[in-house]
């Protein structure tokens, strides 16, 4: 049996249609993500899934359960993290904590083996008021209290959205871990660079799926050349390579521009001859490996 | 485009204490006419703080600290005046529409009518927004607001623009578009001070400083930056100088 089955799925508030024909399937034991940028539908689907909000059409399975038929079924076994900050900011950590035990009938106690690797890096603060958490431990505690009634899957909405780069990598690292205890994680993302650290990632934008697929394998659907382009003023050189007669598509990355050419019989000499002639000299061309974000710019492209 | 013989913020041992806590400890740095500077910090490192002091909002506990040739202590009227700000959480009202924004933040700024209707007009053009513009904020994509947003920023021709995490949660193609926006603020002259998570775009600044607990710990060109930390890329910079640092 798969994790979550969800079968052709739309959403409309009013005239705004917040998905359109979703299907996707999670295995059991899955770390899934969902990756795509804010008002794509992530916490939408988020909230079918957790039964919160009822699909205008389509149907979803969470471990054999209906979403609408056995929604007090679901409620029990899903673990839910979202979006926005939403633990008591008056109690203090350990209370928090206390709290979402009890109200599924549990104490920290029992459960505590498996958030124990979490809940020890915030357990010096543990009297502290939630609200006076930096941004890193809310999501520590958040995530803590999503798991103290021992969920067989977790829906994490956006868990890293506005966490600094330190305290990202250590959350990731924090979901890769509880992953090998079994349990089925579903998380959103707008930060596309944490596909890669997914089993399998959905590309969501506008409602609808991109790609469903292994992130190696999202990276081979990418149809084109690409090359990271950069010279002494990447800003001259943007402008230059979008006047280029043979340029499909050039963004910044980093350091460098991802610059792809049109066509198949492109030479990087013509490109060198076309900047020296602009006045643009300095400039060095190197193969690239396509990126998660390169192919979510490039499906965007083909379905506008 | 840069001029580094003018300086646009100076800052000179900038300290700001809550209580016995110290927010920002020590800060000295310049900014020059024309920069892309990149404010980088953990979570709780002090940026906000830093931020607020230089917008005008706050004052220092001590330290010289001055915004386009204005004291902090003293002439934040005119600092305010000189400088643009948007951030991700609050930027425009979503109950008025396009062209209501705009008239509403050039009326603050003290644009007489006929700049308001002028401004207007260019902008709406400049965004291709026409269609929309009789329709409420709430209703437009994210993208298109962050954009209206930061031009509506410049709208009073200010000589720096500070933006706080302008891009969170933006579309990938639309975060470029925003930063092609953003070099040209630059390339006419105007200074850009930003925040951001995401590291990549730490590298289309022209400096870059880093805060940890308070204090500015690396502060220099981005490739400087990465040849003194022996990383590749500037997500590797700023781990192996935060990383570290125990959250408290």
């Amino acid at each position: 049996m798969q994790a979550v089955v969800v079968n052709n799925i739309d959403k409309t508030y009013g005239k705004v249609k917040a998905l359109t024909d979703i299907s996707f399937a999670v295995e059991k034991g899955e770390l899934f993500g969902i990756i795509g940028p804010d008002g794509a539908g992530k916490t939408s689907l988020f909230r079918i899934l957790t039964t919160l909000l009822l699909p205008s059409k389509g149907s979803a399975i969470v471990e054999g359960f209906d979403v609408v038929k056995d929604y007090k079924q679901i409620r029990k076994i899903v673990g839910y993290m979202p979006g926005r900050f939403s633990l008591y900011q008056d109690l203090s950590v350990e209370e928090n904590l206390e709290f979402f035990a009890t109200i599924f009938g549990t104490t920290i106690e029992e459960n505590y083996e498996l958030v124990k690797d979490i809940y020890t890096q915030i357990e010096p603060f543990k009297t502290r008021p939630a609200g006076k958490l930096s941004g890193g431990m809310k999501q520590k505690l958040a995530l803590c209290c999503a798991m103290i009634h021992k969920p067989v899957i977790l829906f994490l909405d956006e868990p890293t959205t506005g966490v600094d780069a330190v305290s990202r990598k250590e959350f990731w690292e924090m979901l890769i871990r509880l992953k090998k205890s079994g349990i089925t994680i579903l998380v959103s993302t707008p930060y596309m660079d944490e596909a890669s650290l997914c089993d399998r990632v959905a590309l969501i934008q506008n409602g609808k799926m991109l790609a469903i697929d292994k992130p190696d394998n999202i990276a081979k659907t990418f149809d084109k050349k690409l090359f990271a382009v950069k010279s002494g003023n990447n800003y001259t050189l943007l402008n230059l390579l979008k006047d280029f007669a043979k340029t499909d598509s050039v963004y910044p990355f980093g350091e460098y521009l991802h610059f792809s050419p049109s066509g198949n019989d492109f030479q990087r000499t013509e490109l060198l001859e076309f900047l020296s002639s602009k006045g643009c000299e300095d400039v060095e061309i190197n193969t690239q490996e396509p990126t998660i974000e390169d192919c979510f710019m490039n499906l965007m492209n083909n379905n506008s | 485009m840069i001029n580094s013989s003018e300086k646009i913020i100076e800052v000179k041992n900038l300290v700001k204490k809550f209580g016995s806590f110290v927010a920002n400890d020590h800060l000295t740095f310049d900014v020059f006419k024309g920069e892309i500077f990149g404010f980088l910090g953990a979570n709780g490192a002090g940026k906000t703080t830093a931020m607020k002091i230089l917008c005008g909002l706050s004052k220092p506990t001590s330290g010289d600290v001055k915004v386009a040739g204005f004291d902090v202590y003293k002439q934040t009227e005119e600092i305010k005046k000189n400088i643009g700000y948007m951030s991700q959480r609050f930027s425009l009202y979503e109950d008025l529409t396009t062209v209501e924004n705009i008239r509403f933040y050039a009326g603050i700024y003290g644009l007489t009518n006929k700049e308001i209707k002028e401004r207007s007009e260019m902008l709406i053009n400049k965004l291709g927004l026409d269609n929309v513009k009789n329709t409420l904020l709430k209703s437009l994509p994210l993208g298109w607001k962050q954009k209206l947003a930061f031009s509506v920023a410049l709208i009073h021709n200010p000589k720096i623009i500070f933006l706080d995490e302008p891009t969170s949660g933006v579309d990938p193609i639309t975060r470029r578009q925003f930063w092609e926006m953003i070099y040209e603020a630059a390339n006419s002259g105007v200074t850009v001070f930003i925040t951001t998570h995401y590291m990549d775009e730490a590298e289309y600044c022209n400096r870059v400083s880093i805060m940890v607990d308070g204090r500015i710990e690396a502060l220099d060109k981005p490739g400087l930056l990465k040849k003194q930390f022996e990383a590749e890329t500037m997500n590797e910079v700023f781990l192996k100088l935060a990383r570290n640092i125990q959250e408290v």
